[in-house]
């Protein structure tokens, strides 16, 4: 019979609303605000006395709390009565546990537990929604490969002489490789084989010129590779755990591309200090200091970070790097002083003791390190284009006198407190493998996020209500139809990217605005057919058949070549563009379903199967 | 079979085609001589967003830039009076945004609030701009294989002369005007290809229908019948977008502004290109029955022309 579904047709519609509802539902329920509480270190535990002790200071501190958790032993959550006194919160909790715990701002879910049960969780919001920064570093993979170079021909000189092969110089040649000169052609031969052995990941050619006979390696391509993942790599850890000291909840950190990383803290109020941290994109230096007679080649003179003015000259040699630094942490000695202690790995520990054990009584500074960028702007071909140079910056945050010779754990001492602090946070945010620079950030605060969340929902709410009064006037009981199908697919479109944990973006909620205009296309195609098909006489049970029929190619190829140009968008597009494929793309499919299918379940129940003289479906 | 008398749209085709030669040769002009009004996004540089409780002094604040030493500032109110949005050259810092805004701060009774600060490199800038042109070329390369899949060439011609034609109108009313090309305005300018592909997709697959059923009628007057067929569906579906994009546009906020302009336009536009240029497209190109008859029936169809 015509216009009928077959009984599970309608109930698998049934279901899939159902999961439209379920999964769509913790967007309802609003978070609470909440502060978090996670120990620094990796291995410790926050227990009930840790959490105790928390909420004993929110009582002294008269801030309404409401509920506390611990999850996992690793992290506790206390909910507050309003944001406002979130950051209080998080102030007087931070001075009660000291160094030991991170406290951060959070948003606590509310979502219920039955529906925690099944998976379901709201939508995340993205930075333009809630506030927060996002930063873009790029690593600087030319300065990698030329650090990597210098190691390479250190070790090629040194494995050159073990060998016997006499060679003249070894050079940098190019980005990418190392030349050796050598005075004889037989020399050169035994020493091509030799290299070309040992050291496979470069390409080995040798060179007649005229001035010597040449080995020329250089770095393949795979090699490269290699390296820069390595330094990506390296820089993504240390960025994250440079991020996990900065007490952000839900922070994310990722590759993007050959090199850089996009940084993002949501809720972060507090920029500097989270531009502090990250931007610290700094290295380290511990050298001893210049005897007074030293030459100007042996030594160079740098300024205080902290001290304008004074100045001091330290030896071009350098003993260990922030590379070797495992470990620092401010402490306090028998004295009452603030002190940083200081750890350095095996091989950092072996050179620090070589070196200290001749440098008893002499000062030793250490040099910190950074690269940074300045914009100056130049006229290029009469337009002003903005030219970043990278330049390096090397100032001294500490010079002390060895006491003793220094082995991988000493300590520096006679700090202010708040210096103490400072130092020790620099020497353990940890080193980068490369040198990186901010090419991008976005801070987006927090009444802004609100106030676009408000705008976006007014938006969809008055585009929608014309649009549903519009299908109402205009088509009737199959108007009613189509908006039934627009309600249900919104609905399915907030449940899929809760379930996919797709996040929401500004143009993402312009997405969803347009995704409502064009959802109402599908129904308008299949209404237009069904006037046109009573219009040549059909009755009305034919003529919702062979309209739904009729338009269902049109619908699917015009879908299709929508649904290309979102997945492109996605695949090129960063960020907000992203955002908005994202909703389009998967508005598209939603309202396939609602459109086509949900409609022609409402117009067969509706009138299916029985006699029908007229459709009200608009029109003459 | 039809009532209603098909209008002679395809009558109009020289005039159109005329209108759409000159708008497109204004915008090419515009885009050649002053060329876009760039955002943020692709030209790189740094840009404040401050908040004041009340009507924001444009005047004194960039006074108060100035004479603080930054260059290059322009300062401009952003949506409401309140609100200020500073772009400068200024070199990036990590303190930026904190400086300025204690600058202001210093200046002012009132408390300033930070709402965004943004900072774009320059080298970010450019592959931006890259990326969304590839993504334009890729898109129109990737639907005009669909097309000419699903259809046939000459279709897929008409389709993407069409879009070519929408986009670079959107470009050029806001090359005209001046107004501010950033991210989402791309984002919007790959969201009309889409929208403007439906609408000539349909209309494309009511001619193809047609032309398949009706025998003897010059390709002019098949055209001017699918038209007329769609031009209901086009009218509301046009219709019922405007209007959430008219929402979008006077309710969205500032910062989706333009974006829901470059639909608007490209909406208004799309609706016009599917109907003047797509079939105008079909035949100038000499579209013909034959070249849509689908290849396996060809035999029998044959059979059946007396």
């Amino acid at each position: 019979m015509l216009n009928k579904y077959p009984l599970w047709k309608y109930l698998l519609i049934l279901m899939v609303c159902t999961m439209g509802v379920i999964y769509a539902m913790p967007n309802l329920y609003p978070p609470d605000p909440a502060v978090q509480i996670t120990p620094t270190k990796s291995g410790d535990v926050v227990d009930d006395y840790t959490l105790n002790r928390a909420l004993s200071v929110l009582k002294e501190a008269n801030i309404q709390y409401f509920g506390q958790e611990i999850k996992d032993g690793k992290t506790a959550l206390i909910r507050l009565q309003d944001s406002e006194q979130q950051l209080q919160a998080k102030g007087v909790i931070q001075r009660k546990l000291g160094d030991g715990f991170i406290v951060a701002l959070n948003l606590a879910a509310t979502t219920p537990q039955w529906l925690v049960d099944m998976n379901a969780g709201p939508m995340t919001l993205g930075l333009d929604l809630s506030g927060g920064v996002h930063f873009l570093m790029e690593v600087d993979m030319d300065e990698f490969l030329k650090q990597r170079l210098n190691n390479y021909r250190a070790a090629i000189k040194r494995a050159l002489r073990e060998q016997k092969h006499r060679y003249k110089r070894v050079v940098a040649n190019g980005d990418t490789g190392i030349a050796v000169k050598f005075a004889k052609e037989d020399v050169r031969d035994e020493a091509y084989t030799f290299l070309r052995r040992e050291y496979p990941e470069f390409l080995t050619t040798d060179e007649d010129k005229e001035d010597g006979f040449w080995v020329n390696l250089n770095l393949t391509p795979a090699k490269i590779k290699e390296f820069e993942d390595y330094a990506l790599k390296q820089n993504l850890t240390t960025i994250r755990n440079r991020v996990n000291e900065l007490g952000v909840a839900e922070p994310l950190v990722q590759r993007q591309g050959r090199n850089r990383i996009v940084i993002e803290l949501p809720g972060v109020q507090d920029t500097a200090a989270a531009k502090k941290i990250l931007g610290k994109a700094a290295n380290l230096e511990f050298r001893l200091e210049a005897l007074p007679d030293a030459s100007r080649y042996s030594s160079e003179e740098f300024g205080f970070k902290t001290q304008p003015g004074r100045r001091a000259r330290l030896e071009k040699a350098v003993i260990v790097t922030g590379d070797n630094v495992s470990n620092a942490q401010p402490s306090f000695d028998e004295n009452g002083q603030s002190q940083v202690n200081i750890n350095l790995d095996g091989n950092g520990g072996a050179m620090m003791g070589k070196v200290t054990k001749k440098a008893i009584k002499r000062r030793m500074g250490v040099l910190f390190v950074e690269h940074k960028v300045r914009t100056r702007y130049e006229m290029q071909d009469g337009v002003e284009v903005a030219v970043e140079d990278k330049f390096v910056e090397k100032k001294i945050i500490s010079l002390a006198t060895i006491q003793s010779a220094l082995g991988s754990q000493f300590r520096i001492t006679g700090l202010e407190p708040a210096e103490s602090s400072e130092l020790a946070l620099l020497l353990r945010a940890g080193a980068l493998a490369a040198p990186m620079y901010f090419v991008e950030e976005r801070t987006v605060g927090p009444s802004l996020g609100k106030e676009n969340i408000e705008l976006g929902v007014s938006s969809v709410q008055l585009g929608l209500a014309i649009v549903l009064i519009f299908m109402l006037v205009y088509y009737r009981t199959f108007g009613l139809f189509a908006n039934v199908a627009l309600a249900v697919n919104l609905l399915l479109l907030m449940a899929v990217m809760s379930m996919l944990g797709a996040t929401l973006t500004l143009p993402g909620i312009a997405g969803i605005v347009l995704t409502v205009g064009m959802a109402v296309d599908a129904n308008v195609l299949i209404f237009a057919r069904i006037r046109e098909e009573l219009k040549a006489g059909l009755n009305p049970q034919q003529a919702i058949h062979s309209g739904y029929d009729k338009a269902f190619l049109t619908i699917f190829d015009a879908n299709i070549t929508t649904l290309i140009v979102a997945v492109i968008l996605f695949a090129v597009g960063t960020g907000p563009v992203k955002g908005f494929a994202v909703t389009l793309s998967i508005g598209i499919l939603t309202s396939m379903f609602t459109a086509i299918v949900l409609t022609r379940a409402l117009a067969n129940l509706t009138y299916g199967g029985r006699r029908v003289e007229k459709l009200s479906i608009g029109g003459k | 079979m039809s009532e209603v008398k098909d209008m002679n749209f395809m009558g109009m085709r020289k005039v159109a085609a005329a209108a759409s030669i000159v708008l497109l040769l204004i915008s090419i002009a515009s885009l050649a001589y002053q060329g876009l009004n760039l955002g943020l996004d692709f030209t790189g540089g740094t840009l404040i967003e401050v908040g004041y409780e009340n009507k924001a002094d444009i005047k004194h604040i960039r006074e108060t830039l100035e004479e603080a030493g930054y260059r290059d500032v322009t300062v401009q109110n952003f949506g409401s009076e309140q609100d200020v949005l500073l772009r400068m050259s200024e070199a990036y810092r990590a303190n930026l945004g904190d400086e300025v805004l204690a600058t202001l701060q210093n200046s002012s009774d009132e408390t300033v609030a930070m709402r965004r600060a943004e900072f774009v490199g320059a080298q970010v800038g450019e592959e931006l701009r890259d990326q969304g042109g590839l993504a334009l070329l890729l898109a129109l390369a990737v639907v005009m294989l669909y097309v000419a899949a699903r259809f046939q060439f000459k279709f897929s011609v008409g389709a993407v002369v069409a879009l070519m034609h929408d986009v670079i109108i959107i470009l050029g009313v806001f090359s005209v005007f001046q107004f501010e090309f950033d991210l989402t305005v791309m984002a919007a300018l790959l969201a009309v290809i889409g929208y403007s592909l439906n609408d000539t997709i349909v209309v494309a697959d009511r001619i193809r229908e047609n032309f398949r059923i009706i025998r003897q009628m010059m390709p002019a007057d098949v055209i001017n019948r699918s038209l007329t067929q769609t031009l209901g569906r086009t009218v509301v579906t046009s219709l019922t977008t405007l209007m959430v994009l008219l929402a979008l546009l006077f309710m969205g906020g500032e910062n989706i502004y333009y974006f829901a302009m470059a639909l608007s336009i490209g909406v208004v536009v799309g609706t016009y290109s599917s109907i003047y240029v797509s079939a105008n497209i079909l035949l100038v190109m000499e579209i013909t029955r034959e070249d849509l008859l689908p290849p396996e029936t060809d035999d029998s169809d044959l059979d059946e022309i007396p």
